[in-house]
């Protein structure tokens, strides 16, 4: 019996980790060609200054940066505290 | 070229520079030494053995990735033009995390020393081995083409020396790194590089940010007011709205095919590690790219723009003339030293995937199919290091003067589309068949190359002609997507059985793993047994 379960188990979690991946790799891709359809179509926008020396442009992007940085972080901390638990869970 | 009018000592011998440089080389001689003498075993050689741990594997990335073109150029661009390098700085940045998502645990867990071993688990090895092996030495090819033409007219400026003589000790040095201390040489060299690069860069930073009571805004605002408010806007590199897309999508993918990134994979000793190692990675690249910024508006205020092209066209030496500003000849040749440790540093990394490549890939797996000894298989990996060290020479002194922006450009776009959806469709999909990853990989290499040949940088800017038959200077648009498509239609027109069958040994592999070992256990030979391919026997996982 734990054979099959066991396997099936195992199928459940990769498919998880395949979707927590896809979800944050697709949150970066729509920040990120968010950005860049902004810079390529909407120059005045970027350039608008909200304080004096701060361009909408800059602050996006550095946004965009620190975004990559906080979704590869989330991802290790899901990982590190749910996904390699079970999967140990699941090696015994 | 020797701008004294210019009040800069840039492109005199400067002691300071030659003092730290030769410190640095002595320092990452020694250590190529010690680890010479822990280099066995091919697993040493490319992998360091799995004994990298993930914060060290961090600065290795990191190191691997900072090259003098990140640092040096995009600084040159925002002193320049403004806003345009951000969009470099966050191009390269935002490849990280889908490396993270989608990459780095699946590559660690079925592979031992190049990506190829991944794409090749399941299907045919010959095949397979031998067109990956065609994308990667591309894309070292060209990559070391650009980093030894740029370290030669660098040196020039920075240092006073010819360009001949810069080229032959980056190559020279390198090949004693890689040839003696392989991975776990070549690992810690990048580690030093990476702390001396962003350590040198936020002290630059932050004497910049000094003269502006620590506020980047201030700095901004000085920048709008010398060069108006177009300094903070998208400016001339995007006059085209496609080609900015093309070059986003190239940047961002193109990561995720680097050889050189890729192999770090292999240096930790398990899954988690290589995770973790991105995550500090992408924080130092990410924190990088962000000083660097300061450091080209910096530059464009303290400096001025036309000081900075009057040394360099193409405003390279920005953040060198802005450490002599603010720090004196001492911090000039501080910075100059650093930005040739940066060049040496990449191209060894370059060198060891290259090697990797023609002697796991070519030589072990499809010219002694797999029955290579361990000394014979070491002694080649030497000799292919030895080979493409001096090829590098060679070809940086052929390529003297030649354009090199193209190049990287296509660097990129060949690992973007070559490597990447090969890569990606192995690890997620039961149909792909061996037809279908030699299709999408050589289609991905031949596309890139041939647009890139099309394309107004090579047909315009080096031939001269008035237009070129390509609209776009970076293909990724097209030949990302393509390679996808190619690899997907040819797997469907003929479908390969075994591949399919054994699909699902790679899924259980790509999430469990080969074993994890014991704590306090010596680092296991890497990811345990070869990757095995349909030739061979299935074996037991």
């Amino acid at each position: 019996m734990d054979g099959n379960s066991k396997d099936d188990a195992l199928k459940a979690l990769a498919a998880r980790r395949w979707r927590v991946a896809g979800a944050l790799t697709v949150a970066m891709l729509v920040a990120y060609l968010g950005f860049i359809l902004l810079v390529a179509f909407n120059r005045p926008l970027m350039g608008l200054q909200f304080v004096p020396g701060l361009s909408i442009g800059i602050v996006l992007g550095a946004l965009t940066i620190l975004l990559a940085w906080v979704l590869t972080g989330v991802y290790m901390l899901w990982a590190n505290r749910k996904y390699d638990p079970a999967l140990d869970e699941l090696r015994r | 070229m020797n701008p004294t009018n210019a009040g800069t000592r840039i492109g005199q011998p400067n002691l300071t520079a030659i003092v730290f440089f030769l410190l640095f080389v002595s320092i990452t001689l020694a250590i190529t030494y010690w680890a010479a003498r822990k280099t066995k075993t091919t697993s040493e050689f490319f992998a360091a053995g799995g004994g990298i741990s993930a914060a060290q594997n961090g600065f290795a990335l990191a190191g691997d990735f900072m090259s003098a073109a990140s640092f040096l150029g995009i600084a040159g661009l925002v002193a320049t033009s403004g806003f345009d390098g951000l969009i470099y700085s966050v191009g390269w940045l935002v490849g990280w995390p889908v490396v993270t998502f989608l990459i780095a645990e699946p590559l660690r867990n079925l592979g031992k020393y190049t990506f190829a071993d991944v794409v090749a688990y399941r299907l045919r090895q010959t095949p397979v081995r031998l067109s990956a092996a065609v994308g990667t030495l591309t894309v070292v090819v060209f990559y070391l083409i650009a980093q030894m033409v740029g370290t030669g007219n660098l040196i020039r400026l920075l240092f006073g020396l010819s360009y001949e003589t810069a080229v032959v000790i980056v190559g020279a040095v390198m090949i004693l790194y890689v040839l003696f201390g392989g991975m776990i040489a070549t690992t810690w060299v990048q580690i030093v590089k990476a702390v001396l690069l962003l350590g040198g860069a936020t002290a630059l930073a932050g004497a910049v940010l000094y003269q502006f009571g620590f506020s980047p805004t201030a700095l901004f605002s000085e920048a709008v007011s010398r060069y108006g408010p177009e300094a903070l806007a998208p400016g001339k590199l995007v006059s085209n709205p496609l080609e900015t897309v093309s070059l986003g999508v190239a940047l961002m993918f193109g990561t995720a095919g680097l050889p050189h990134i890729l192999m770090r994979f292999y240096t930790v000793p398990d899954a988690k590690a290589a995770r973790t190692s991105v995550f500090y990675a992408t924080g130092l690249i990410g924190f990088f790219y962000l000083v660097t910024f300061i450091l080209g508006f910096g530059a464009s205020v303290l400096v001025g723009r036309q000081a900075i092209i009057g040394v360099d066209k193409g405003g390279n030496m920005a953040a060198p003339m802005l450490a002599e500003v603010v720090g004196g000849t001492g911090f000039l040749g501080f910075i100059s030293a650093v930005s040739f440790a940066t060049i040496l540093a990449v191209v060894a990394g370059l060198t060891l995937s290259g090697a990797a490549a023609l002697s796991h890939d070519l030589w072990s797996s499809v010219v002694r199919k797999g029955h290579a000894p361990e000394a014979e298989q070491l002694k080649v990996a030497r000799i292919s290091s030895l080979l493409l060290g001096v090829l590098a020479i060679i070809l940086g002194v052929v390529f003297k003067n030649q354009n090199v922006a193209f190049m990287v450009g296509l660097a990129f776009a060949i690992a973007a589309s070559a490597n990447f959806p090969a890569l990606l469709l192995s690890m997620l999909w039961r149909g792909f068949t061996t037809r279908g990853a030699v299709a999408s990989m050589l289609t991905g290499s031949l596309s890139a190359v041939l647009l890139i040949f099309l394309s107004p940088t090579v047909q315009v800017e080096l031939l001269g002609h008035a237009s070129a038959p390509f609209p776009l200077k970076n293909p990724g648009l097209v030949t990302i997507p393509l390679s996808f498509l190619v690899g997907w239609v040819v797997s469907l027109l003929a479908p390969e059985a075994e591949a399919s069958r054994r699909f699902a040994e790679v899924e259980h592999r790509m999430h469990v793993g080969a074993g994890v070992p014991p704590k306090g256990a010596a680092p296991p030979d890497v990811a345990g047994p070869v990757a095995p391919g349909i030739p061979e026997a299935p074996q037991e996982i």
